[in-house]
C-alpha cells in the first residue's frame, strides 16, 4: 500500500465545524487505487461524516483487513489511529480492540472478498457479539489485487472481465447479516453521497454492529457489460427502498426537521442509544424498518425481481453490545489502574488455603 | 541390552507406587483426587498423575499417586499396589506390579484364572456387592465403588480416616445425603480391609511435614491466577484440551477479585472466540490498545495463530499465548502429554520469525511466569508464549505456597504519554529505538499527533510503506537484534552441578523432576553429571557456556524430533556432535527410568 502524501491545502472559506477543523483535516493520504474507483467515492463520504460529526480524530480508530478496500483507511483521516491487519481477521481485531478500549470510535473497512470468503466467520461473529463498531463492505463482486477473480458476493450469472460467467450463489452481506440477528443493516452505492452519507451518522450512533454494504464498482476488472456489479447496473437496479435522515440528540433536531424538503410526513423514527433520531422519510408501503421478518420478506422480494433496494433498511437499538453482554465499565477497561487489578498478596495467601 | 539401573523402589514407609485402573465417567477422579489430598495434608510429599483419555465415558482411564519422602515427583514405573477397577485393562494392569507387590479387585466377580500370577498377593474386596446392599440408586452404587476402595486403601495404605472424613465434610458441606453416602462407603471399605487383612501392608504412609508450606494445584489453575495478579483485563480463546481449564480458571478468580466492589462491574472481559484465528486476533487488538490481554490454547491453536503471530511480531505488538501442549501432529492425542511444540511456537509463521518462549516446569512457576511474560511482551513488543504441558497443566501438583511481591509493578515497556507526543517535532513508530533495539508506540486514543498505521505489510523505519529493500532490510534487522536482546531477559537456566560430573544433562519443563531423579541414581552408580534446565528462549550465554563446559550433553525432552536439540544447534555456536539426545514422546510423563535409560545407552 504505497501511500502519497497529500499537500494540504487549507482555503480560508472552508467551513470549520464544532471543533474548528475542516473538511481537509480529515483527510488521509493520496489515494493509490485506481482512477474511478467506486471505493474513493465512500472514502469521501466517510470523511464528510466525520466532519459533520465532529469527531475527535484521535478517538477514530481506523480498522481494516486486506484488499483494495482494506488500503482506503489510508486515505482518511490522517490522525486516527489506523490497523491494517490481516486478511479476513478485521473483526477479530476489532473486537479486542473493542473490549479493551470502548471509548474509541470504530470504523471497519472491509471489502467481499475480505469479509464474505476469508473472514465471513470473523464477521458473522462480530455480528452476534454486537461489537459496536461501524463496518463497511466496499463490494465489487471481484478480486481486484490479484487481478479479476469472482468473489463470494457475484450473482449468479454475472460475467468475468473475460466473459466468464459466475455460477454459484452469491452471499448477500444484507440478507446474511439479518440472519445472523445484526442491529443495523444498511445498503448504499458508492456514488449515492447523499444517501450514504445520513446512513454512516446513524449507524456511529448505533448500540452495537452497524453494517453497511456499499456497492462499490471495481473500473478494472468488474464494470463491463455482463456484470452485475457495473457503475451503469448498479445505477440502473438500484432501488432506494427507504430514504433517512439522521437527527443529532436534543435542541438541534427542530432546526433539522426544519430543514428537511418537506417528505416527512408521518415519518417512522427509531431514537438512537445516544439519543438522536434516525427518521426515516420516505418507505414502501408497510414496511417496518424495526421489524426483521418484514424487512427480509421484503428484500427477498424486491431481490427477486432483480432490483437492488438501498436505504437503512433495518435497526434494532434494543439490543445489548458486547460490553453489556459481559457487564464491563462504562469507561475503558484500559483506564483502570494496576493496583485496581491485582489482588495483591494478602488475598493471595488467603485464597491459597483453598488449595491445601 | 544397555545396563540398566533399577530406579529407588522400596517397601517402606512413605515410598512406594499406587496405580488405579478404572473405567472414565464413573467418578473415579473424584476418589483419586481425595486420597492424593488426604496424603497431602498427611504432610507426605506426593504427586498423582492422571493419564486419562479423550472420551466422555467408558474408556479406560488410570491414576498414579507416587508418594516419596525424599519428595521425588516424576512417575514411578513400578507399582506397589495396583487398584484394578477396569476388567477391560485388566491383562495389562496385573502384570504392571511389580514382584511381592499387591493387586486389589472387585472379589464380586471372579478373577480370570489364567491372568494368574504367583509373585504377587491379590486383595479381593467385593465392593459392587458391598454397594448394591447399602444403597439403591443405581448411579450411586457405580460411584460409591470408588469411595469403598478409597476406604479399603485408608486401612491398607495407613491414610489417615480422620483426614479423609474432613475433607468429605469439607467437600460436601450443604449436600449432606451425598456426604453420608461417601462416608457410608468409605467406612465400608475401611472395615472390610481392616477385618479380612492384615493391615497396613509393608509400605504405608506415614505422617510427615514436608508440606507445611506447600500447596495443592495444577498448572492451568496457577497460570489463570498469574494472569489475574499480573493485570490480565482482556482474555480471548477457543475452547481446547488440554488448555480449557485455563480460562475456566481465569473467569473464575475474575468473579472473586475483578467485579468492581462498588459498581458490581466486571474490570475484565473474557471472550470465547469464533476459532483459534479470532482468538489471537482479540488479543493482538486489545493488546495494541494497551490492555494487558492473553490466551490460552494448545498445538492445533498454534497452528491457527500462526498468521497473526507473524503480524503481532512485524508490527510489534504485545501478546501472551498460553500454550498446554498436548501430543500431536494434527488432532494427536488431547489427553497425552508432549513437548512437541518448541519449533512451530519459536519460529511461528512465514517469514523471518522469531519469537520468544517461557518453559515453566511446574505450577508454581505458571504463575511466576505469567507476569513475566506480560512485562516481556509489553516491553518487547512482541509475542511472548508461555509452553505448558498437559502434564504440568492438568495434575495436581505439590508446590511451595505462591506468593506475590507487592512491590511489583508491570512493565508496559516504551509508551508514549499524551504530553510527551505533545513535545515531539513527529512521531515516527519505529524510529528512536532504545539499547534493546525497542522503539516506543504510541496508544489509539491518546493524541492525534501520536497516530500511525499498524501494517504487516512492508515498512521502514517510520512506519511508512515500502517495497525498498534497504527500508524493509533495517527494521527486519532490528527485530532480530531486539529478539537477541531479550535473550537476557527470559528467566534464567537452572543449573545443578556435581562434583566429578563427566558430562552434562540439559532439558526443560515438566522433565524436570524424572531428569533431577535419574541424576540422583546416576550419581549413586558412580555417574556424576551437570543438570542445567532451560527456562526461556531465545537461549542466553551463560546455557552456550554450559554446553561449551561439557565434552558432550544429553538434551532430554518429551518429542519425536529432537526439538529442544534442534533449537540449540540453530541458535547456539555450539556443534551438533556434543547433543545427544533422550527422547520419550508416547504421551505419558516422563519417568527418571526412561532418561536412565536413555542415557546409558548411549554412554560407550
Amino acid at each position: 500500500m504505497p501511500s502519497i502524501a497529500k499537500p494540504i491545502a487549507q482555503h480560508p472559506s472552508l467551513k470549520k465545524n464544532n471543533l474548528g477543523l475542516t473538511v481537509r483535516d480529515y483527510e488521509g493520504t493520496m489515494s493509490t487505487l485506481c482512477a474511478g474507483c467506486g471505493h474513493d467515492s465512500i472514502t469521501a463520504a466517510i470523511v464528510r461524516t466525520f466532519w459533520e460529526l465532529s469527531t475527535p480524530p484521535h478517538m477514530i480508530a481506523k480498522m481494516s483487513g486486506i484488499g483494495c478496500s482494506s488500503k482506503t483507511p489510508t486515505y482518511f483521516v490522517s490522525g486516527a489511529h489506523g490497523f491494517n491487519s490481516a486478511h479476513g481477521r478485521m473483526p477479530a481485531i476489532v473486537t479486542g480492540a473493542n473490549a479493551a478500549n470502548r471509548e474509541l470510535i470504530y470504523i471497519g473497512v472491509s471489502g467481499d472478498g475480505d469479509s464474505l470468503s476469508i473472514g465471513l466467520g470473523h464477521l458473522s461473529h462480530a455480528i452476534r457479539r454486537n461489537v459496536r463498531m461501524v463496518y463497511v463492505i466496499e463490494n465489487n463482486g471481484v478480486y481486484g489485487l490479484t487481478k479479476g477473480q469472482f468473489s463470494a458476493s457475484a450473482d449468479i450469472g454475472s460475467k468475468s472481465k473475460r466473459g466468464e460467467a459466475n455460477r454459484m450463489s452469491p452471499i448477500d452481506p444484507v440478507m446474511l447479516a439479518l440472519s445472523l440477528g445484526a442491529t443495523f443493516v444498511a445498503r448504499s452505492f458508492s456514488g449515492d453521497k447523499e444517501q450514504l452519507v445520513p446512513i454512516l451518522k446513524a449507524a456511529f450512533s448505533h448500540r452495537g454492529l452497524a453494517l453497511i454494504d456499499v456497492v462499490s464498482p471495481c473500473v478494472t476488472f468488474n464494470d463491463h457489460v455482463g456484470s452485475t456489479k457495473s457503475y451503469l447496473y448498479s445505477r440502473q437496479h438500484q432501488y432506494k427502498a427507504t430514504e433517512s435522515d439522521f437527527v443529532p440528540p436534543a435542541s438541534e433536531i427542530v432546526a433539522h426537521i426544519g430543514s428537511a424538503n418537506g417528505h416527512i410526513s408521518e415519518a417512522t423514527s427509531v431514537t438512537m442509544h445516544d439519543g438522536s433520531v434516525v427518521k426515516f422519510r420516505a418507505l414502501p408501503d408497510g414496511y417496518d424498518p424495526t421489524d426483521r421478518q418484514k424487512v427480509f420478506s421484503y428484500l427477498q422480494e424486491r431481490q427477486g425481481k432483480g432490483e437492488v433496494p438501498t436505504g437503512l433498511l433495518y435497526l434494532d437499538e434494543s439490543v445489548s453490545d458486547v460490553h453489556e453482554l459481559n457487564n464491563t465499565p462504562d469507561s475503558a477497561l484500559t483506564s483502570i489502574p494496576f493496583e485496581k487489578l491485582c489482588p495483591g498478596n494478602a488475598e493471595l495467601q488467603k485464597m491459597l488455603e483453598d488449595f491445601r | 541390552m544397555p545396563p540398566t539401573v533399577e530406579p529407588r523402589t522400596s517397601t517402606r514407609v512413605n515410598d512406594f507406587a499406587v496405580k488405579l485402573a478404572n473405567v472414565n465417567g464413573t467418578g473415579s477422579a473424584s476418589a483419586n483426587g481425595l486420597l492424593m489430598q488426604a496424603m497431602f495434608r498427611m504432610g507426605v510429599p506426593v504427586t498423582g498423575k492422571n493419564l486419562f483419555p479423550s472420551n466422555i465415558q467408558g474408556l479406560p482411564t488410570w491414576y498414579e499417586i507416587r508418594v516419596s519422602k525424599d519428595g521425588y515427583n516424576a512417575r514411578a514405573l513400578d507399582y506397589d499396589l495396583m487398584v484394578a477397577m477396569n476388567s477391560q485393562t485388566y491383562a495389562r494392569d496385573v502384570k504392571e506390579v511389580r514382584t511381592g507387590g499387591y493387586l486389589l479387585f472387585d472379589s464380586s466377580w471372579p478373577l480370570d484364572p489364567d491372568l494368574n500370577r504367583d509373585d504377587i498377593h491379590f486383595i479381593g474386596i467385593p465392593l459392587a456387592e458391598m454397594c448394591n446392599i447399602h444403597f439403591n440408586d443405581p448411579r450411586e452404587r457405580i460411584l460409591m465403588k470408588n469411595v469403598a476402595y478409597a476406604g479399603a486403601l485408608c486401612a491398607l495404605i495407613k491414610v489417615d480416616m480422620k483426614v479423609v472424613e474432613d475433607l468429605l465434610m469439607e467437600k460436601y458441606s450443604g449436600k449432606e445425603k451425598m456426604r453420608v453416602s461417601n462416608q457410608t462407603a468409605l467406612k465400608l471399605g475401611y472395615d472390610y480391609a481392616t477385618k479380612h487383612f492384615d493391615c497396613p501392608l509393608p509400605f504405608h504412609l506415614d505422617q510427615m511435614n514436608a508440606n507445611a508450606d506447600k500447596i495443592l494445584i495444577d498448572g492451568n489453575t496457577a497460570l489463570a491466577l498469574g494472569c489475574v495478579f499480573a493485570g490480565a483485563t482482556v482474555a480471548a480463546w477457543y475452547p481446547i484440551t488440554p488448555s480449557t481449564s485455563v480460562m475456566d480458571a481465569f473467569k473464575g478468580f475474575c468473579e472473586q477479585f475483578r467485579k468492581d466492589p462498588e459498581t458490581k462491574r466486571n474490570n475484565y472481559c473474557i471472550l470465547q472466540a469464533e476459532d483459534e484465528l479470532a482468538a489471537i486476533g482479540m488479543v493482538i487488538g486489545a493488546s495494541w490498545n494497551g490492555a494487558r490481554a492473553f490466551t490460552s490454547t494448545s498445538g492445533p491453536g498454534i497452528s491457527l495463530m500462526n498468521e497473526l503471530l507473524g503480524l503481532a511480531y512485524y508490527a510489534e505488538i504485545p501478546a501472551v499465548i498460553i500454550d498446554v501442549q498436548r501430543v500431536g501432529p494434527s488432532t494427536g492425542m488431547p489427553t497425552r502429554t508432549q513437548q512437541g511444540d518448541l519449533m512451530i511456537c519459536a519460529y511461528a509463521s512465514h517469514g523471518d520469525t522469531k519469537h520468544i518462549l517461557l518453559f515453566p516446569a511446574n505450577p508454581h512457576e505458571c504463575f511466576d511466569f505469567a507476569a513475566k511474560a506480560f512485562d516481556l511482551a509489553e516491553y518487547f513488543q512482541t509475542p511472548v508464549m508461555i509452553l505448558s504441558d498437559l502434564d504440568i497443566g492438568m495434575n495436581d501438583w505439590v508446590v511451595p505456597r505462591l506468593n506475590w511481591d507487592d512491590s511489583y509493578q508491570p512493565n508496559r515497556g516504551l509508551v508514549l504519554t499524551k504530553e510527551q507526543i505533545e513535545e515531539l517535532p513527529k512521531f515516527q513508530r519505529y524510529f528512536n529505538h532504545d539499547e534493546n533495539f525497542v522503539a516506543a508506540r504510541t496508544l489509539p486514543g491518546v493524541h492525534s499527533k501520536g497516530s500511525y498505521f499498524v501494517r504487516g505489510s512492508g515498512h521502514n523505519k517510520f512506519g511508512g510503506y515500502t517495497e525498498i529493500p534497504d527500508e524493509y532490510q533495517e527494521v527486519v534487522d532490528r527485530l532480530l537484534l531486539k529478539h537477541k536482546a531479550s535473550a537476557k531477559f527470559v528467566p534464567e537456566p537452572i543449573i545443578q552441578k556435581r562434583a566429578g560430573a563427566k558430562f552434562g544433562v540439559l532439558t526443560l519443563g515438566g522433565c524436570d523432576g524424572a531428569v533431577r531423579e535419574a541424576l540422583d541414581l546416576l550419581e549413586d552408580r558412580g555417574m556424576p553429571a551437570d543438570y542445567m534446565r532451560v527456562r526461556g528462549f531465545p537461549f542466553s550465554d551463560e546455557v552456550v557456556q554450559f554446553l561449551e563446559d561439557h565434552p558432550y550433553t544429553f538434551v532430554v525432552e518429551q518429542n519425536r524430533d529432537a526439538q529442544l536439540r534442534s533449537l540449540l544447534m540453530m541458535e547456539t555456536p555450539v556443534s551438533k556432535d556434543k547433543l545427544r539426545s533422550v527422547l520419550v514422546y508416547g504421551g505419558f510423563p516422563l519417568s527418571a527410568r526412561h532418561v536412565i535409560e536413555g542415557i546409558l545407552s548411549q554412554l560407550t
